[in-house]
C-alpha cells in the first residue's frame, strides 16, 4: 500500500510540474501583456506533435525536443506578431473569442495534417526502464526524468526572471505596463518575447507529457483548462503562484483520484465507492479553487487591487 | 456639533508605512459649503473614499445624518442621502444624457427590480430627470448620447444625476476640474445656490471659487487637518502658508 | 416603433426562419426542417446568454453548464418514465414524465437553483477570475456528468421517443420546428421587454460603469445575480428542446466547446443586439451545413471567419448590416 501511495505521490509531483510549464507561461501572458490565451493548449499540442513528427521521422527523441520548443516558440511568436499584438488593448471578451478562433484554427488545422489518429513517441533508449522505489514497487525511469527535468526548468526560470535583464524588464512590464515603455523598452519585442518563452514553455510539457500518454488534437484542451484552475488559485500574474498552485492541483487531482475511491470503498459497495469516489475526485480541483477563491479573491499571491 | 449632517471623528487610514489619513476630524453643517483644501498628495481623495464607503478606515468613526455608518458600504451610503461626484466625470458613456440622471431617479424611487415596463416611457422617472437637466443647463443634450458631449457638459451632467438623488448631503470631488473661466464661474454661481438644498463638502484646487463659495475651510496636510475655519481665519493661518507656498491653485 | 435599419434586417431575420422551413416541408425536405429547428434552439440558448454577455457585459464561459441542465432534465425524466421507474420512492413519490411542459418546469427551476449558487460565488469575482470561474463550475458539472454511471456517463443517454406537448404530433418535424420557433419568440419577447425595463437600465448601467452604480445607490452584484438566473434558465430551456431534437443528451453538451459555441452564436450575430443570436446561430448552421458538407475540416475557415469577426467587425453580422445604435 505504501509503495502504490509513493507512485501516486510521484505522479501527482510529475503532473505538478507539468502542470507549472504550462501556467507558469499563461500567467506570465496574463501578468506582463493582460492577455487571457485560450490557445496555450494548442502551443501544447504543436510541442507534442513536432516531437513526435520529427522523433519518427529521424529515429531521435532529443532532436524531437529540440524541434518541439523550436516550433511551439516560432508558432507563438509568429501567432502574437500577427494577431495576439491587436487583442492587447481589447476587452476580455474579444481576447477569448479571438484565442478561442485560434483553438479552431490550429486544433483543425492539425487534424488535416496529421488526421485523427494519435501518434506515439516513444521514450529514448537509455530512459526506458524502472527504478525500484523504497517499497518496492517499479517506477518508470522516464518519469522520473520529466520530473527532474521539469524542477530544472522552473529553477531556471526563477532565475530567469529574478536575476536576468530580461526578467526585470517582465517584472517591470508587470508593475507598470505604461512606465516601461516610456522608459524606452522595446514593447513589442518584449511581448514577442514573453509569448515565444510562454509557449516554448507549453510546448516542452506537450513533448514530455505526449511521451507517456499519446499525441492528439485535443490533448492540451483538459491542461489547459487546469492551468487557469492553477493560475487562478496562485494569483495571476504571480510565478511563485503558478508553482504553488500547480503543485496543489497536481497533488489534489492525481491523490483525490487515488484516494477518494478507496475511501469511500471503507463504508460503501465497491461499485458505488467506485463511482461516487471517481465523480468527486474529478470535481475536486473545482471545489478547492472555489475555496480558494472565497477566501482570498485575488489568489493565494495574486496582486490584492 | 450633534447637528452636523456628517462628522468625521478620528477617522485614519494607513497604506503599509504611508499614513494618508492621520486621525482626522471634521463636520458638515446644514446650510453649508466646506471646503477641503490642500497641497497634492495631502490624501484628499483617500478621505473622499473612505466618507463615501469606498474603502474601509482603519480607526474613527463617520456619522451621517445622526447614524454610525462605518460598516454601511457605498451603496448603503449614497441611499441614506449622500451624493457623490467624481473628480474624473464616472458617468454611462453608452446611455443618453437623460437615461444617466433616469437611472439616478430610479434609484431614488426605490423601484429597480422591475421586469415589464419600459423606463423611457415612464413619466414618474423622465420628468424629474429632464427638470435637473434644466437645472443645470443640459435640457438639449438630452437625447445625445454621454459619450459626445463636450468636457464640461459631462462635467454638467455628473451634478445633474448628483442632484437626482435628492441627497441630504453633497460630497464633491474636484468640480471644476478642467472647466474654463466661463464654466467655473457658472458652476461657482450655481453651487452658491445649492447650499441651501444641501450642505456641500467640496473639494477644490481652485482658490477663486473656494474663497467665494466657503462657509468654512478644512486644510489638509499629509493626511492631517492642521486647520479648520472661515475664508478670513484661514487666509490669516500662518501654517496653512507655509504648507501652500508656491502652490498655485 | 421607428422603421430603421435594425428594424428591417430583424425583419428579415424573422421572415426567413419562418419561411425556410416551409419552402422545405413543400420541398419535402424534412431535414432543412430539422436544421432550421437546431437554428431556432442555438439561437434560444443564444438570447439566454446574451442578457449576461451582450447586455450585462458579464463574459461567462459556462453557460454550457446550463445548457446541459436542461438537456439532462429531458433525458434523465423521460428514461425515468419509458422505464416505469421512479426517480424516488422516498420521502416522496417522484416519477418520471415525458410531458415537455413538466420538463420545462423542472429546467427553469434546476438551473434557477444552480444558477443562483453559482452566481453568488462567482458575481463576487470580476474580469478574468470571473471567466475563470464560470469555466470551472461548468467543467465541475461536466466532469460529474461524466463518471455519473446511472445517466449513461460520457456515452449519453438516449430519449427513444420525443417527448409530448399537447395538441401537437412532436415527432413531425415542421410542428417541432413550429413549437421551438414559438419558444424563441416567447424568449426574445421577454428578452427585448427586459432590457427596456427599468431592470435592463440598471442591468445596461452596470455593465457601462459599476462605480457609477454605486454611487447612485443600486448594487451591481444583486441586478447581475439576477440576470445571471434569468439568462441561465433560458438556455436550459434551450437545451431541454435541444436533448428533445436530437432524442439525445450526453456530457458534450455541458462542454466548455458548448460554452465557446453559445459564444460563438452571439458574437457572429452581435452582442447586445436583440437579433444577434438568430443572426448568429443561422450563420454558424449554415456554414456547419454548406461549408462541412465540403470540408471536412470546416472548424477551420469557422475560426478564421470567428477571428475576422473579433478583430475587425464587432458588432456581429447584425452590426455590419445595421450600423451603429444611436443609444442604448
Amino acid at each position: 500500500m505504501f509503495s502504490l501511495f509513493l507512485e501516486q505521490l510521484l505522479n501527482g509531483l510529475q503532473s505538478g510540474v507539468m502542470l507549472f510549464l504550462m501556467a507558469s507561461g499563461l500567467t506570465l501572458v496574463f501578468g506582463v501583456m493582460g492577455l487571457i490565451n485560450l490557445a496555450h493548449g494548442s502551443l501544447y499540442m504543436i510541442g507534442a506533435f513536432a516531437c513526435a513528427a520529427v522523433a519518427a521521422w529521424t529515429g531521435s527523441f532529443w532532436l524531437g525536443l529540440v524541434t518541439s520548443l523550436m516550433a511551439a516558440a516560432i508558432a507563438g511568436a509568429l501567432v502574437e506578431m500577427l494577431i495576439i499584438r491587436r487583442l492587447y488593448n481589447r476587452d476580455h471578451l474579444d481576447q477569448v473569442l479571438a484565442t478561442f478562433a485560434l483553438i479552431l484554427i490550429f486544433s483543425e488545422g492539425t487534424r488535416w495534417i496529421f488526421g485523427s489518429f494519435p501518434l506515439f513517441l516513444s521514450v529514448p533508449d537509455f530512459l526506458t526502464g524502472t527504478v525500484i522505489l523504497p517499497g518496492g514497487s517499479q517506477y518508470p525511469l522516464f518519469r522520473l526524468a520529466i520530473i527532474v527535468a521539469g524542477l530544472a526548468v522552473a529553477v531556471g526560470l526563477f532565475l530567469l526572471i529574478g536575476k536576468t535583464r530580461l526578467g526585470i524588464r517582465i517584472r517591470a512590464g508587470e508593475a507598470d505596463r505604461g512606465m516601461i515603455a516610456a522608459l524606452g523598452v522595446d514593447i513589442d519585442r518584449l511581448y514577442t518575447i514573453v509569448f515565444a518563452l510562454g509557449a516554448a514553455l507549453a510546448g516542452l510539457a506537450g513533448a514530455f507529457v505526449g511521451t507517456t500518454q499519446s499525441v492528439q488534437v485535443g490533448m492540451g484542451e483538459p491542461v489547459l483548462i487546469l492551468a487557469f484552475v492553477v493560475i487562478v488559485i496562485g494569483g495571476i500574474g504571480s510565478i511563485k503562484g503558478a508553482l504553488v498552485g500547480s503543485l496543489l492541483v497536481g497533488f489534489t487531482d492525481t491523490m483525490g483520484r487515488f484516494l477518494l475511491p478507496h475511501a469511500f470503498a471503507t463504508f460503501l459497495d465497491p461499485s458505488s465507492a467506485t463511482a461516487i469516489g471517481s465523480a468527486l475526485a474529478s470535481m475536486l480541483i473545482y471545489i478547492v479553487m472555489a475555496l480558494v477563491l472565497f477566501l482570498r479573491p485575488s489568489g493565494l499571491f495574486g496582486a490584492t487591487s | 456639533m450633534s447637528d452636523a449632517i456628517l462628522s468625521l471623528s478620528d477617522v485614519t487610514k494607513q497604506f503599509g508605512s504611508l499614513l494618508a489619513s492621520d486621525s482626522v476630524t471634521l463636520d458638515l453643517r446644514p446650510g453649508e459649503i466646506h471646503a477641503l483644501i490642500g497641497p497634492n498628495g495631502a490624501g484628499k481623495s483617500t478621505l473622499i473614499k473612505q466618507i463615501a464607503g469606498e474603502i474601509k478606515s482603519d480607526r474613527g468613526d463617520i456619522h451621517f445624518n445622526g447614524q454610525n455608518i462605518n460598516a454601511l458600504d457605498a451603496v448603503a451610503r449614497s441611499r441614506m442621502g449622500l451624493a457623490r461626484t467624481f473628480q474624473v466625470s464616472s458617468l454611462m458613456p453608452e446611455f443618453s444624457v437623460l437615461q444617466n440622471v433616469m437611472l439616478a431617479r430610479q434609484s431614488v424611487s426605490g423601484k429597480v427590480f422591475r421586469f415589464f415596463k419600459p423606463v423611457l416611457g415612464d413619466k414618474s422617472l423622465v420628468e424629474p430627470a429632464m427638470a435637473q437637466l434644466e437645472r443645470v443647463g443640459l435640457a438639449d443634450r438630452a437625447q445625445m448620447r454621454a459619450a459626445d458631449i463636450s468636457h464640461g457638459e459631462r462635467r454638467q451632467l455628473e451634478m445633474a444625476v448628483a442632484l437626482a438623488l435628492e441627497p441630504k448631503a453633497f460630497l464633491l470631488d474636484e468640480p471644476m476640474a478642467g472647466m474654463g473661466p466661463e464654466g467655473s464661474k457658472r458652476l461657482t454661481g450655481f453651487l452658491d445656490g445649492l447650499r441651501g438644498q444641501a450642505p456641500i463638502l467640496l473639494v477644490e484646487h481652485d482658490m477663486d471659487a473656494v474663497f467665494a463659495l466657503a462657509d468654512r475651510i478644512s486644510v489638509l496636510v499629509y493626511g492631517r487637518i492642521i486647520a479648520t475655519g472661515t475664508v478670513d481665519e484661514i487666509r490669516g493661518n500662518d501654517d496653512v502658508k507655509r504648507a501652500y507656498l508656491g502652490e498655485e491653485a | 416603433m421607428t422603421m430603421n435599419r435594425e428594424f428591417l434586417i430583424n425583419s428579415i431575420l424573422a421572415i426567413a426562419l419562418i419561411a425556410v422551413p416551409l419552402i422545405a416541408l413543400g420541398m419535402d425536405e424534412p431535414f432543412i426542417i430539422t436544421l432550421a429547428t437546431k437554428v431556432a434552439i442555438f439561437a434560444m440558448a443564444g438570447v439566454g446568454l446574451n442578457l449576461v454577455l451582450g447586455y450585462g457585459g458579464l463574459v461567462s464561459f459556462g453557460h454550457a453548464a446550463f445548457f446541459g441542465i436542461g438537456g439532462y432534465a429531458a433525458g434523465i425524466l423521460a428514461s425515468h418514465a419509458l422505464n416505469y421507474e421512479p426517480i424516488m420512492e422516498s420521502p416522496f413519490l417522484i416519477e418520471g414524465t415525458t410531458q415537455m411542459i413538466v420538463i420545462w418546469i423542472v429546467a427553469l427551476i434546476v438551473s434557477a437553483l444552480v444558477a443562483l449558487v453559482i452566481g453568488a460565488i462567482t458575481l463576487r469575482t470580476s474580469g478574468v477570475y470571473f471567466i475563470m470561474i464560470t469555466l470551472a463550475f461548468a467543467q465541475m458539472i461536466y466532469y460529474f456528468a461524466i463518471s455519473w454511471p446511472a445517466y449513461g456517463g460520457e456515452d449519453g443517454l438516449s430519449i427513444y421517443v420525443r417527448n409530448g406537448f399537447p395538441g401537437i404530433n412532436t415527432l413531425d418535424p415542421i410542428s417541432f420546428f413550429a413549437l421551438c420557433a414559438v419558444m424563441l419568440a416567447i424568449a426574445m419577447v421577454f428578452s427585448a421587454v427586459l432590457i427596456r425595463s427599468r431592470f435592463g437600465l440598471a442591468l445596461q448601467g452596470a455593465r457601462q460603469n459599476p462605480q457609477r452604480m454605486t454611487a447612485v445607490g443600486i448594487a451591481p452584484f444583486r441586478i447581475r445575480l439576477v440576470a445571471f438566473v434569468i439568462s441561465a434558465m433560458i438556455t436550459a430551456l434551450a437545451g431541454a428542446l435541444y436533448a428533445d431534437l436530437n432524442r439525445f443528451v450526453s456530457p458534450t453538451m455541458l462542454s466548455w466547446h458548448m460554452s465557446g459555441e453559445i459564444m460563438v452564436f452571439v458574437i457572429l450575430g452581435g452582442v447586445g443586439r436583440l437579433f444577434g443570436p438568430l443572426a448568429g446561430a443561422a450563420l454558424y448552421i449554415i456554414l456547419e451545413h454548406l461549408l462541412g458538407g465540403v470540408w471536412e475540416f470546416w472548424q477551420l475557415p469557422l475560426g478564421v471567419l470567428l477571428l475576422l469577426v473579433v478583430l475587425f467587425a464587432r458588432g456581429g453580422l447584425v452590426g455590419v448590416l445595421a450600423g451603429e445604435r444611436k443609444h442604448v
